[in-house]
């Protein structure tokens, strides 16, 4: 069976050796660049407004939110797994870190603890929310759909419950600042997205830890033939997925100044969309966190495009939807395979 | 090779303690007993056949040898030392690989990445560059020609195999199980396998090989063990146990398995299939075909001849690009309601997949195709379902607990039995069957063709696609497909070797000239082994 002399790929070293990504995952990572710049052209032709820094900047300032939960649930879903839970974290978190802090006059739990505490504590129930929903899927084996889906309705009843339904607005200077702080002439929490985005696409396409992500999501029984330790890789994952959630929850707080007492609802359906959009798939396995980038960057640029193009308020949800459908199809045609 | 059973199993002093053994293993799963009190000895450099029907215990055997199932007692050792805990991982995967019937590969990363799952490096960012080239010359050394950068979800069954094998030698396993890995290989790619487990053999690597054909085990194996109601039978050299001998070992009784009686066709039959020049882009090509009432046709071919597409395309799954199918007189229009409301009946491939519905009950799975007829306006009268479902069980030899039991909790022959009890439950004019005994035990497989046979006593005819010698032989003539087209038809009475020789397209001259120029162009990367593959089955048989 000598019967490959087609000149093997050790002889031509190439001259470039770079760090380089599976080259079929860079395909389909560069899939939707060319839907972006279209995009961008169609945006610069209605309104000139659509290219100036300021919109640009608002533009990603606005998904920096949304850009978090997608990097959480992109990994989630790679890892064959699923989070519904995140939108509600991302109220609960900032929620009760508020409460705990500020007068009970302000709709505080009467606490009044040091505000230096609030960020810690609003990372540390994303934290513990995401350990939770790790242990009741991976421990009693439970479905992550219902498990989560039970958990984003318990977790949105407990806001709602501390904070007696009210928005809280008294909020400590510390938590603000995240939202609203500049560094080197960009709002910090496009910063704080960018490196994450670019520690999630290091971690996941060049390390060990994040490739057992894939294996696991793409054949659990042969990741774990492979001496990969599936559940603590997995508990991991929803753990980070909660910390990164309690994080966007912050960024929002800060950037609208108050915690809404529906903070964040709604938000998972975008989420989902912007990661299929993005090529990562329901099945597990599949897609890479840049591709989920885009996929982001793609819906923020519809919505403000239509906003701009002055589609009333009315119409615009319905749009929208609509567009994220036709995107789906799209990136159906263009990938070639059926998803899930 | 001392041919000593003896010495493997009581260890004697001067020989070489056994590459792998197991002593005494019990292993329970609740109720029933999986294995009680088994022990093999493989002696290393061998190649060690384990044979048994389905449920006599091998794949617990397998798994407790890998040691992802801890024996209630016994022991296992490698080399000679105890087996490493069953938290050590690693440990384990470097004394035994197992090449499972289910792929342990995972289909959305790379072939390479595939190689080195969760030892991409030793520290610090995984180089691409580099991991593809240690893949390449990885499987340049063990001669698998694939690309690394390829997904491993595109490879096809025996390329996954290969890339599995490959990647337990990396590790450095010296032990090496074979889950049925012939079971979904065709003719050639059988034979391909069997050259490179020699020549693993000859450089000192040890096999443990299971298969339900036992034809392969006298073909590759030193030793063979049989299995049989979770109890060991026997450990024989494969030059001392005859053939029959084996199949009463695995059976309990004497059955000659290769004997089938003749049967004839009454020459007035009319027509009950017939296909007029059926085409299919890139599957077959101008077919015609003619099966009469109570006729078996065999169809035979390699894994690319197009034959399990024309066999979906009679049973409605794929759609022809031109020609038409004819039920009697009528012609059958697309689709499987069409087909089946033709009178067609069919057992597709893969039984998981299009054949059963897991978590449904036999009885459910057997008169899916019938259930209008249980009970008035789309209502399904329960009782009357049961005993239509009890008689089939009773009638196909259906092995389960209940017709209430979920067709998920039977073994591959009786799972395999309750497709064919529903195909055959409409009582079609027509039977297709593609592969009906694959992964299947000797007992079942008997009752299985002896049900097709009854089946097409009573008048139904019957097309049957297989790479099985012992199915084909049921038919009354075979046909033999090559790239798409029809190239040979054997009447009653073909030997071995003029099958094999049709299928891998090397047949007689008269026939090669009409497929040369296919032969050559898409036969050519294979043609070398391809040879070789039928001059060893020739010498065999």
């Amino acid at each position: 069976m000598s019967g490959t002399t087609t000149a093997p790929p050790v002889a031509d070293a190439p001259p470039a050796r770079r760090l380089r990504g599976p080259a079929l995952a860079r395909m389909r990572d560069l899939a939707l660049v060319p839907a972006i710049i279209v995009l961008v052209l169609v945006g610069a032709l209605i309104d000139p407004v659509f290219l100036s820094s300021a919109n640009i900047i608002n533009v990603l300032q606005q998904q920096t939110e949304l850009s978090l939960l997608v990097l959480a649930e992109a990994i989630i879903l790679i890892g064959g797994r699923f989070d519904l839970s995140l939108e509600s974290t991302v109220g609960l978190a900032p929620a009760l870190a508020v409460a705990l802090v500020i007068p009970a006059a302000s709709n505080g739990l009467g606490t009044e603890w040091s505000s230096a505490l609030a960020i810690p504590i609003c990372l540390l129930v994303g934290v513990l929310i995401g350990a939770f929903n790790g242990v009741l899927i991976l421990r009693f084996g439970l479905s992550a759909f219902i498990v989560t889906l039970g958990m984003l309705i318990v977790l949105r009843g407990l806001q709602i419950g501390i904070t007696g339904g009210q928005n809280l607005f008294e909020l400590p200077s510390s938590v603000l600042y995240l939202g609203n702080a500049q560094w080197f002439g960009l709002p910090a929490s496009i910063w704080i997205c960018g490196i994450l985005f670019a520690i999630g696409i290091a971690v996941l396409g060049w390390f060990r830890h994040g490739r057992a992500v894939y294996a696991i999501g793409g054949n659990r029984d042969a990741a774990r033939a492979a001496g990969i330790r599936a559940d603590r890789v997995i508990f991991v994952v929803f753990i980070v997925g909660g910390l990164l959630a309690a994080l966007a929850g912050l960024l929002m707080t800060g950037r609208l100044g108050s915690v809404a007492s529906a903070q964040g609802s709604g938000m998972i359906f975008t989420v989902f969309a912007a990661a299929v959009i993005g090529g990562v798939s329901m099945e597990g396995g599949k897609g890479t966190l840049f591709g989920a980038l885009c996929g982001v960057i793609v819906l923020g640029l519809i919505n403000n495009i239509l906003t701009l193009a002055g589609v009333s308020a009315q119409w615009i949800q319905a749009i929208y939807g609509l567009i994220i459908l036709v995107a789906l199809m799209l990136a159906r045609v263009t990938t070639g395979k059926a998803q899930d | 090779m001392t041919g000593v059973l003896s010495d493997a199993v009581g260890g004697g002093a001067a020989a070489p303690p056994p590459a792998v053994s197991a002593q005494e293993i019990t292993k329970r799963f609740g109720a029933t007993t999986a294995l009680s009190g088994v022990s093999v000895a493989v002696r290393p450099g061998e190649t060690h056949a384990l044979v048994g029907r389905n449920g006599a215990g091998k794949s617990t055997l397998v798994s407790v040898l890998t040691g992802l199932q801890r024996a209630d007692e016994g022991t296992v050792s490698f080399g000679g030392e105890p087996a490493p805990a069953p938290s050590d991982r690693d440990g384990w995967r470097r004394r035994v690989a197992c090449v499972y019937q289910r792929s342990t590969i995972i289909p959305t990363l790379s072939v390479a990445e595939n190689l080195f799952l969760n030892r991409q490096t030793a520290r610090g960012p995984i180089r691409w560059g580099g991991l593809r080239r240690r893949a390449a010359s990885l499987l340049e050394e063990y001669g698998v020609a694939v690309n690394p950068a390829a997904m491993a979800g595109d490879l096809n069954v025996e390329q996954r195999q290969l890339v599995e094998i490959a990647r337990a030698l990396s590790l450095g396993t010296r032990f090496i199980i074979l889950d049925e890995p012939t079971a979904r290989l065709d003719a050639t790619a059988i034979e391909r396998l069997f050259v490179r487990m020699r020549s693993l053999s000859a450089s000192g690597v040890t096999m443990l090989f299971i298969s339900h054909h036992l034809r392969e085990v006298y073909e590759v194996c030193d030793t063979v063990t049989v299995l049989r109601d979770a109890r060991w039978v026997l450990t024989e050299p494969v030059s001392a146990v005859g053939h029959s001998a084996l199949v009463a070992a695995m059976t309990g009784e004497a059955v000659g398995l290769t004997d089938v009686a003749p049967r004839t066709v009454p020459s007035s039959a009319q027509p009950a299939l017939s296909l007029r020049s059926l085409t299919l882009a890139d599957a077959y090509t101008g077919i015609d075909l003619e099966v009469r009432a109570g006729e078996i046709v065999g169809v035979t071919g390699s894994g690319s001849s197009g034959k399990v597409s024309l066999a979906e395309t009679v049973g409605g799954l794929r759609r022809a690009d031109s020609g038409t199918v004819s039920v009697g007189t009528s012609v059958v229009g697309a689709g499987v309601p069409a087909a089946l409301k033709a009178g067609i009946g069919l057992v597709p491939e893969d039984r998981h997949r299009e054949g059963l519905v897991p978590l449904l009950s036999v009885a459910e799975n057997a008169t899916l195709p019938i259930a209008s007829q249980l009970g008035p306006a789309g209502v399904v009268v329960p009782r009357r379902r049961t005993a239509v479902a009890s008689e089939m069980v009773k009638k196909y030899d259906i092995r389960a607990e209940s017709p209430a039991a979920p067709v998920s909790s039977l073994s591959g022959g009786n799972a395999q039995k309750v497709v064919l009890a529903r195909a055959l439950s409409t009582s079609p004019a027509v039977l297709v069957l593609i592969n009906p005994t694959a992964g299947v035990d000797v007992r079942s497989k008997e009752s299985l063709l002896g049900a097709v046979r009854s089946a097409a006593d009573q008048g139904t005819g019957v097309l049957m696609v297989s790479d099985e010698l012992d199915d084909l032989r049921h038919c009354d003539r075979v046909l033999v497909m090559f790239h798409g087209q029809v190239t040979a038809t054997l009447p009653r009475g073909w030997d071995d070797a003029e099958v094999v020789a049709a299928v891998e397209g090397v047949a007689s001259a008269d026939e090669a000239t009409s497929n040369a120029e296919e032969g050559v162009a898409v036969g050519g990367d294979q043609g070398s082994s391809a040879g070789k593959g039928v001059s060893s089955e020739g010498a065999e048989s």
